[in-house]
């Protein structure tokens, strides 16, 4: 995964809240291999309406969504969606945990805002798509001459700057894995299973 | 005086291998539960080369995709490639798999306590959200991704900030005809789905405890839906009853694993970030009304009135309202019904089959409907008590287990414009299908929408008949 510290890119409105992961994508297309790319599914069942946001403004990179954006499944393939469509920010007042903790393990950014920050980028938003930079350095958002703060897990804007890879990092501790397992196994014996049928 | 201690602190510490100074924990993980939809991790680790670290610990089930009819043949390629997929991953890593025609198959959140892989205090990690029902047992049970699944995979372990934590207290007792089903979609609506984002939820009251393990299942699993990273309740008597001689339940260290389940409770006094307190005889059979699950009331109420609410809330319950195919201000009981649906992780066991049945009992549906039993065994012994008979003799049909008509992914579909009367967990838009127009409820409250052909209140059909 790339790592990245600034995103310049257009942002698109979409003026709802729970927008959870099974319209984001329809449980229907999961079956599909990553490679096969994700974007074309992306809120597959809204955009059959003409007027939908994405339909109409294709060239966008950064979401501003409503409250408790990813509400609901496990399913990493609505991060994908998301990605493969171009998308490398959300910004919303809040996000589904798990929905947010996908996104950062694939260089998606979760950008929480105040509910007010939210209501202004709509208003700003609101005719149309416009340009936008995300510093994750300063964690802020500019647009035009004007500036909003966002969250984010600092262990997660870690993670995004350098791209890391929980695997290797976790790799490192192998030995200390290693002997809490057999300690585990020593104290607690009953919790490494053996079917007694 | 020693720190008291909350359950999840308690939980915590006995897997924390380290933490980072960023406060990130290195999580030993006890149980991991794959399925079909764990193929993009599977993906992963071929594509870096890697093993399955810990084989012995690792549960392969088919029942995302297993259709739940007409199995010997299946018809739609794509749903047998996804399960032969599982086949062959579980064989190239040497994983124990429950697959689609094994005695043991089932909803993987419904076969876990069943075999007694699930224990009190395990860390069980799933690629599922509804992993939270394992909390039942007072486990540290939540939901990762497909990134976090190949990680647990390669490495049997997880990294994770300790969420904050939140009591939901239920005081009093349940009337009749009222479950852990309306408990859950009750502080949901309460909250919010957003309600509980960032918390693990300990379920604690007098109406917890009365709850069977089933009924504190069916709790747990639904705490994913006001948001929660997972649920728990503290393990006792119900949690050991249930587990003593399951297959996989420790045998000659029953005694030593139950004096240590014994004191994973929160100790007495320990402070909660949030609690959070109601009354369970004010609960009413609740039925959700929208497209999302805090969208849901008392089945005695009156839909919502967008043009009575704020601007900003009118929008929300006005897209729902148009959607569900509503008219606000109408009562809800009343709302005519095109089907039902009796099954998944939040309730198809046992009970809630029994809860149905007692309510159905001789009788003929107005509605066609489809009954899914949360695994080969609840189907087995629901045969073996006559239950199937009482869904046929209603004209339902009853189908194998799987996660069937709650996901949208095997076959069992809700048509567009179709209204569902569903005891499932997730009344989202095309949740069931495209178009599908879902209302969860308990499935007592299904059984009895199904003889009525209407959203109806269960406590109708009680009477002599004990709840």
């Amino acid at each position: 995964m790339a790592g990245w510290t600034i995103h310049q890119g257009r942002a698109v409105h979409l003026g709802l809240d729970n927008i959870d992961t099974d319209q984001l994508i329809p449980a229907r297309f999961m079956s599909t291999p990553r490679a096969e790319g994700y974007g074309q599914f992306l809120l597959h069942d809204l955009r059959s309406d003409p007027e939908f946001p994405l339909n109409r403004h294709r060239d966008v990179s950064i979401l501003v969504a409503g409250r408790n954006f990813g509400t609901g499944s496990s399913r990493e393939a609505a991060v994908y969606a998301l990605f493969d469509a171009g998308f490398r920010a959300v910004i919303a007042p809040s996000f589904g945990d798990i929905f947010a903790a996908n996104a950062v393990n694939n260089g998606l950014l979760p950008a929480r805002v105040s509910d007010d920050a939210q209501a202004e980028l709509a208003a700003f938003l609101a005719a149309e798509p416009a340009e936008i930079t995300i510093d994750l350095n300063t964690r802020t958002i500019a647009l035009d001459d004007r500036t909003f703060p966002f969250d984010v897990d600092e262990s997660w804007r870690t993670k995004l700057i350098n791209g890391w890879d929980d695997i290797d990092l976790t790799r490192q501790h192998a030995d200390k894995i290693a002997a809490f397992a057999a300690c585990r196994a020593f104290s607690e014996p009953w919790v490494f299973p053996t079917a007694s049928d | 005086m020693s720190k008291r201690r909350t359950m999840l602190d308690k939980l915590w510490r006995a897997h924390e291998i380290l933490c980072r100074e960023d406060g990130i924990s290195l999580l030993w993980v006890d149980r991991h539960l794959v399925h079909e939809g764990s193929h993009h991790a599977f993906a992963k680790l071929t594509d870096r080369d890697l093993q399955v670290a810990r084989p012995d610990l690792t549960f392969a089930v088919v029942d995302h995709y297993a259709p739940t009819r007409d199995r010997a043949r299946i018809a739609d390629p794509k749903i047998a490639g996804m399960i032969d997929t599982l086949r062959k991953n579980a064989q190239a890593h040497r994983l124990r798999l429950f697959d689609l025609h094994d005695q043991d198959q089932g909803i993987v959140h419904v076969i876990g306590p069943e075999q007694g892989l699930t224990l009190p205090g395990l860390l069980i990690n799933c690629g599922d959200s509804h992993t939270s029902t394992h909390g039942a047992f007072g486990a540290l049970a939540f939901g990762i991704g497909a990134t976090e699944v190949a990680h647990v995979l390669a490495t049997q372990t997880v990294w994770q900030r300790k969420p904050r934590t939140m009591r939901i207290t239920l005081n009093g007792t349940l009337g009749p005809g009222v479950t852990a089903k309306d408990i859950a979609l009750n502080w949901i609506a309460a909250l919010g789905t957003g309600g509980a984002q960032g918390h693990a939820v300990e379920y604690a009251g007098s109406a917890v405890q009365a709850l069977s393990m089933e009924g504190r299942m069916t709790l747990c699993n639904l705490s994913i839906e006001g948001g929660a990273r997972l649920g728990m309740i503290a393990p006792d008597a119900t949690t050991f009853d249930y587990l003593k001689e399951r297959p996989f339940a420790p045998d000659l260290d029953w005694e030593a694993a139950v004096t240590t389940w014994s004191t994973l409770a929160s100790d007495e006094g320990a402070i909660f970030d949030r609690d959070v307190t109601f009354d369970a005889a004010e609960i009413a059979p609740t039925v959700t009304w929208g497209t999302s699950p805090e969208q849901a009331l008392p089945v005695t109420a009156t839909l919502p009135d967008p043009t009575a609410v704020a601007p900003e809330k009118a929008k929300a319950i006005d897209a729902a309202l148009d959607y569900m195919g509503l008219q606000p201000g109408r009562p809800l009981e009343g709302t005519p019904i095109d089907q039902v649906f009796i099954g998944s992780c939040t309730n198809g066991r046992i009970e809630d089959l029994r809860a149905a049945a007692a309510v159905l009992a001789g009788q003929r549906a107005k509605v066609p409907g489809l009954v899914a039993p949360g695994s080969a065994q609840v189907k087995a012994q629901a045969e073996q008590e006559g239950l199937d008979d009482v869904f046929k003799t209603a004209g339902l049909t009853w189908a194998a287990s799987g996660c069937s008509m709650c996901v949208g992914m095997n076959g069992d579909l809700v048509a567009a414009g179709k209204r569902c009367a569903s005891s499932t967990n997730r009344n989202f838009r095309g949740r069931q299908g495209p178009g599908a127009r879902t209302h969860l409820m308990s499935p007592a409250m299904v059984a009895a929408a199904a003889l009525t052909g209407t959203i109806i209140d269960v406590r109708r059909f009680l009477g002599e008949r004990a709840a």
